[in-house]
């Protein structure tokens, strides 16, 4: 696992091997929680759940067997941050996990790693392996009587959905990949019917670092409401594409400078799941508090189609949606079938209207985040670039 | 299938239930060992979990349907992945598609006819700042082009 | 509430269960809602659905079922809850602390509409050409919202063919809507697995094992997916048209035996409540319509008693006196639906299993063979229908081994609903049909064969018999009116011990051939249980397998369904806990009502024994008309 020279003010900064453990088991418990708290982290999957909040109520909880799951089925389409965190960092993750496992007083940690990453399972076993041999896992970690922690490596195999947390745990559960009905919150039953926090790869990563540096420190970063850095996965129309680490708060058009784009369309943040801001908007920020995304990044330049986007992202859902919920499986569908009436010409805009129509009411009615979300695209694309879209030219742009 | 190979599948499910834990919960790592010794879970070692595991024929199977790196049909010996998501498309996914499918004769989701090779998109493969990508059993190979892609494919065993 | 712990089903489909305080005054016992501004106070834990019911507010549900654990895959029952973005659905959602819902805004509104709309898209067919017509649930929503056009189009051609294979259950998965009602019926109810979503997204169907058709898995026949389907997508093999046509048929001789559980439900396929008995109304009814001679199940349940109990005499005797090797506890073996299940499940309990055929197929047995005689008809002209509350009795009557008369024993086994629909269609309207009696030479039944109906209902019946064939007491001296109350009501488990203390009484003479006399017998506890859905079966087998206190019982009742017959697969849809109560009412207040309770004391079945089956229960003739033997199918399907 060879480490990029990468540049970044809070998750690329120094960190050492074990050294956030060592300190975290010389703190009381509620002291980390306290520096979480204070450090205002909030999930970095996407959702945005304060970390902070969902490892009280996991700690609170009283059970003698709790979970630590780490949700390494990074699969929104540009997303690949974690493959770059767990190939390039995987201290910063795993001493997160051990670190979680410390708060929370769980002995079990489970990472869930997409099947797309079966590559990665070796070096990652063996890099766990060499941190039992330091006693960074195991029975009484690094000396601490009682303090016994252990990480285990389970794959997916091939579902999106799987990185919705509950479909993740019914998955681990042998169970298919389908969303459970909430609440109950995994923090009270989760894996096995245990208290579970199952966070995402960065917002451990992120732990590693407060827990050394402290919350103060990771509030500098970022705005008020968007505390820290945040990792970015930029792909598409660039010169430059990769991880970059940025505080909250940038503006996309600063991104695109950075990254080399030139004549961009539009950006898609947040993936598929996530929405399609036009050049006009490319003032706006990254933020939780204006364009919230779990870090994809995609540029399109003048000459895409933006249809053609969109079909690519509603036939991913169409594949991808678990299929329980009504709204998600058909509605996807639909949603999808209304992309290939404006591609023949065969539309008429009070059925787009409806089919805009039913995407809010996906928004609101189906199971879980995916059904909720996948109508993003459909709705932004479709009232952002309706002079591409419906040109008349199956969306060709005039070309 | 032959008696002599339903025993040894059995010896060798008796085996995965022992090292995962004899619960539900192992039910994805054995399906996951099984797929990757025989690149498909036959119908009866689908039974036998089931039996091993208490739970019913029809749950395996529901859950091997639910995964797209799990089947029931048998494949090729290398399965051939191309990554079909939208930085990948933008790259350039269509002429690599074109190229290997000229190049071993079949199409997308048939399995070559000596067996060598299965063709199948994917959704994502994490590689979107090195596209197109595609995914050979485990490994993955990044910014391929239609030359290279075929390049590769005449590497493989 | 019942304990949902130990379900199997995953996750994804479980409830948040919170233990509803039995007593509400105790702080935090109760939590106050608002629903459309008004208030009220519910136990903790009660669903948002629940809490709308009790203020008189109607959700919509689609995949919610009362026998059944919550999925939330429908949504249909949506409702919004101040204070979050997304719409909850009711039915999965338990009330743990104060909150402000409202069941009937623009949002909610659309996104039901929106989703009957989309399930509608991908129903195929016309509500005119369907047997469901006016009974189908999304049929009914969509008019209640409205629905005059197709809005996200509609199937012009159906999505799979239809299975027909099995006897007893044909799949249109066309129509199916993904509930996942027959899945969490199928594998959690049941145990049975036979049905399961498979493949995922747009291609997600509910599929049996590597998609074979259904007469190739471990289907037990039972129906409880039939009785649990919204929509047509599930349905019982209908043999109705055959029926016409033999009725039509000059030359045919056609008779049918009525079950208790299917008269004690048909009336609800009228509009009548749940819980009226229509025994003589249907006797009328089926005379009308052209049968030619109605007969009453009961009478061989009666038999059955006869030739199960005296199997049960002889297996104790041999075990405790000759010290043989033989099978205990014995099973009962009146549903085919269990006996398939283990059949399947527990091959090597099959001798256990009483050699006595069920009611149905012992008369169909004695029809073409006793009745046809001294009618002077030729048994081929003959044809047998019984009207079951089961859909597992069309199987059993097409297994091959149930033709000891020469000719099928039984040509059709026809459900409850089949047999409404042919009476509706005959121009009968059957509550004000006048009272008749059953047609001779079988007359009428005991009461102990009328409450085979209800779970526990065999047992009862076998041990009012059983106890005075041994002490010499009437059965009332040992159990009030001779109720055996321990053994009914609706716990899936039920277990009973009667001590046979030191006074026996002389051996009748039935069965004075077979045993000398009761003295072995002193001092013995006889040890009897009773089943009612094969997830409770499985528990039991599974205690026997262990060697747990099951081993050690003489008898067990085993049923398939939920409730026992009355909560049969065959019978009227909607079959709920509080519908099945009162068919078990009704069934019990007839077993009242008469006079002749008690199975060895029915004088046809006195006289039969001495007319035709003359050497007495389990003799050679009984062994070859009224017994039979099982199948070891195993699990594996090749």
């Amino acid at each position: 696992m060879e480490k990029k020279n990468r540049k970044g003010s809070v998750l690329f900064s120094e960190y050492k091997r074990g050294e956030g453990i060592k300190k975290a088991i010389t703190a009381a418990r509620e002291n980390i929680l306290f520096e979480i708290r204070e450090s205002k982290l909030k999930g970095r999957g996407g959702a945005g759940f304060p970390t902070a909040t969902k490892w009280t109520l996991v700690s609170a909880a009283s059970s003698e067997e709790k979970y630590v799951i780490c949700n390494a089925d990074e699969g929104e389409p540009g997303t690949f941050k974690d493959r770059v965190l767990l190939l390039e960092y995987p201290e910063l993750v795993f001493d997160g996990m051990v670190i979680a496992g410390y708060v929370l007083g769980a002995k079990s940690g489970i990472l869930y790693l997409r099947g797309e990453y079966e590559y990665m399972k070796k070096p990652l076993e063996d890099y766990l392996e060499s941190m039992r041999e330091d006693n960074l896992l195991g029975k009484n970690i690094l000396g601490k009587k009682g303090f016994d922690f252990e990480i285990k490596i389970r794959m997916g195999s091939g579902a999106y959905v799987c990185g919705e947390e509950t479909a993740l745990i019914e998955s681990l559960e042998g169970n298919r990949g389908e969303a459970r009905n909430r609440p109950p919150f995994p923090v009270t039953t989760g894996f096995l019917g245990k208290p579970t926090t199952v966070n995402n790869v960065e917002t451990l990563a992120s732990v590693s670092h407060i827990v050394i540096k402290g919350g103060e420190w990771f509030r500098k970063y970022g705005t008020d409401k968007s505390t820290g850095s945040k990792l970015f996965s930029v792909s598409g129309d660039c010169e430059k594409p990769g991880v970059y680490e940025l505080p909250w708060g940038t503006k996309i058009s600063e991104l695109l400078k950075l990254v080399g784009a030139k004549d961009t369309k539009a950006v898609q943040i947040g993936g598929a799941s996530g929405v399609c801001v036009p050049k006009s908007q490319f003032e706006r920020t990254l933020a939780y508090e204006d364009i919230p995304t779990g870090g994809s990044i995609i540029i399109f330049n003048e000459k895409r189609n933006m249809l053609n986007v969109l079909r690519n992202f509603m036939e991913f859902f169409v594949e991808e949606s678990c299929g329980q919920c009504t709204p998600c499986r058909i509605g996807n569908v639909k949603l999808l079938e209304g992309v290939e009436m404006i591609e023949n010409s065969k539309y008429t805009f009070s059925y787009i209207n409806q089919l805009k129509e039913l995407g809010r009411s996906m928004q609101v009615a189906s199971k879980c985040g995916l059904g909720q979300s996948s109508p993003n695209s459909f709705i932004s694309i479709l009232e952002n670039f309706k002079e591409e879209v419906f040109s008349g030219n199956g969306g060709t742009n005039g070309k | 299938m032959l008696v002599l190979e339903k025993n040894a599948m059995t010896d060798e499910i008796e085996r995965l239930v022992d090292k995962f834990g004899k619960n539900r919960s192992s039910l994805l790592p054995i399906l996951q060992e099984i797929q990757k010794n025989h690149k498909h879970i036959p119908d009866y070692a689908q039974q036998e979990i089931a039996r091993l595991l208490d739970i019913h024929p029809v749950e395996i199977y529901s859950v091997i349907s639910f995964y797209s790196f799990l089947n029931t049909k048998p494949k090729g010996r290398n399965i051939v992945r191309l990554c079909q998501t939208i930085t990948c498309d933008l790259a350039g996914k269509k002429a690599v598609a074109n190229a290997i499918e000229r190049e071993l004769g079949i199409k997308f989701g048939e399995t070559t006819k000596d067996n060598k090779f299965t063709l199948e998109y994917v959704n994502c493969l994490g590689m979107c700042d090195q596209g197109p990508a595609l995914l050979i059993n485990e490994r993955v190979y990044p910014q391929v082009n239609p030359e290279k892609a075929v390049q590769i494919l005449s590497e493989v065993k | 509430m019942e304990s949902k712990d130990n379900l199997r089903v995953p996750g994804s489909q479980k409830p948040l269960v919170i233990e509803k305080p039995t007593d509400l005054t105790t702080i935090g016992g109760t939590v106050s809602v608002e629903i459309n501004e008004k208030k009220i106070i519910v136990p903790l834990g009660t669903t948002i659905l629940e809490a709308c019911k009790m203020s008189g507010i109607s959700i919509p549900t689609l995949c919610h079922h009362e026998d059944l654990c919550v999925a939330g895959v429908c949504r249909i029952c949506v409702v919004e809850v101040e204070g979050m973005r997304t719409l909850q659905a009711s039915c999965a959602f338990p009330i743990t602390a104060p909150m402000k819902i409202k069941t009937s805004t623009p949002m909610v509104r659309k996104a039901r509409r929106h989703i009957i709309d989309l399930l509608l898209s991908e129903h195929y067919g016309e509500c005119y050409s369907c047997f469901k017509n006016g009974k189908c649930e999304l049929q009914t929503l969509a008019k209640e919202y409205g629905v005059d056009s197709y809005t996200f189009g509609h199937l012009d051609k159906p999505k799979y063919e239809i299975d027909k294979s099995s006897y007893s259950v044909v799949r249109d998965m066309s129509k199916c809507i993904l509930c996942k009602r027959c899945v969490r019926t199928c594998i959690d109810l049941q145990e049975v697995g036979v049905l399961e979503a498979v493949n995922r997204g747009e291609k997600t169907h509910i599929s049996t094992f590597l998609d074979k058709p259904l007469s190739d898995v471990i289907c037990i026949n039972c129906g409880q997916c039939i009785n649990r389907c919204p929509t047509a997508a599930l349905r019982a093999n209908d043999p109705s048209d055959e029926i016409w046509a033999a009725i039509d048929d000059p030359k045919k001789h056609v008779v049918i035996q009525t079950a208790p559980s299917p008269r004690a439900a048909i009336g609800e396929e009228f509009g009548l409540g749940a819980g009226h008995s229509m025994t003589r109304e249907l006797n009328t009814a089926l005379k009308r319509i052209g049968f030619n001679k109605v007969f009453d199940t009961n009478f061989t349940a009666d038999l059955t008693i006869i030739e199960e109990g005296t199997e049960l005499i002889i297996r104790l005797y041999k075990a405790l006196v000759q010290k043989e090797k033989i099978a205990l506890p014995q099973f009962t073996s009146c549903s085919p639906g269990w006996v398939k299940f283990i059949e399947h499940y527990y091959p090597e309990y099959l001798e256990n299993l009483s050699s006595a055929k069920s009611p149905q197929q012992m008369f169909g047995a004695l029809i073409k063979t006793f009745y046809a005689k001294k009618a002077g008809i030729d048994p081929a002209d003959v044809v047998s229908v019984a009207v079951m509350p089961c859909s597992a009795k069309k199987f059993e009557c097409n297994r091959p081994e149930m033709n000891s008369s020469g000719y099928k024993d039984v040509d059709y086994g026809l459900t409850t609903r089949e047999l409404a629909r042919m009476i509706r269609e005959a121009g009968i309207n059957l509550p004000e049909m006048p009272k008749s009696d059953f047609d001779n030479p079988f007359g009428e039944a005991s009461g102990a064969g009328l409450i085979f109906g209800a779970t526990g209902g065999v047992m009862e019946a076998a041990i009012r018999s059983v106890v005075e064939f041994v002490l010499g007491k009437k059965a009332e001296d040992i159990f009030e009116k001779a109720n055996i109350i321990p053994l009914r009501g609706f716990d899936g488990i039920k277990y009973l011990e009667i001590p046979i203390g030191d006074k026996v009484g002389p051996v009748p003479e039935i069965i004075q051939h077979l045993i000398p006399n009761w003295d072995w017998l002193k001092g013995a506890t006889l040890k009897i249980a009773v089943a009612h859905g094969t997830a409770n079966a499985k528990k039991i087998m599974d205690n026997i397998k262990a060697g747990g206190k099951f081993s050690e019982c003489h008898f067990i009742e085993f049923m398939a369904c939920p409730g026992g017959c009355l909560g049969g697969g065959g019978q009227p849809i909607p079959t709920t806990p509080e519908i099945r109560k009162l068919r078990a009412k009704a069934i019990y207040a007839e077993d009242e009502s008469l006079e002749l309770r008690k199975s060895h004391e029915n004088p046809h079945v006195v006289q039969i024994y001495k007319e035709f089956l003359t050497e007495g229960p389990c003799g050679h003739l009984s062994h070859k008309l009224l017994h039979t033997h099982y199948t070891k199918r195993g699990r594996y399907i090749a």
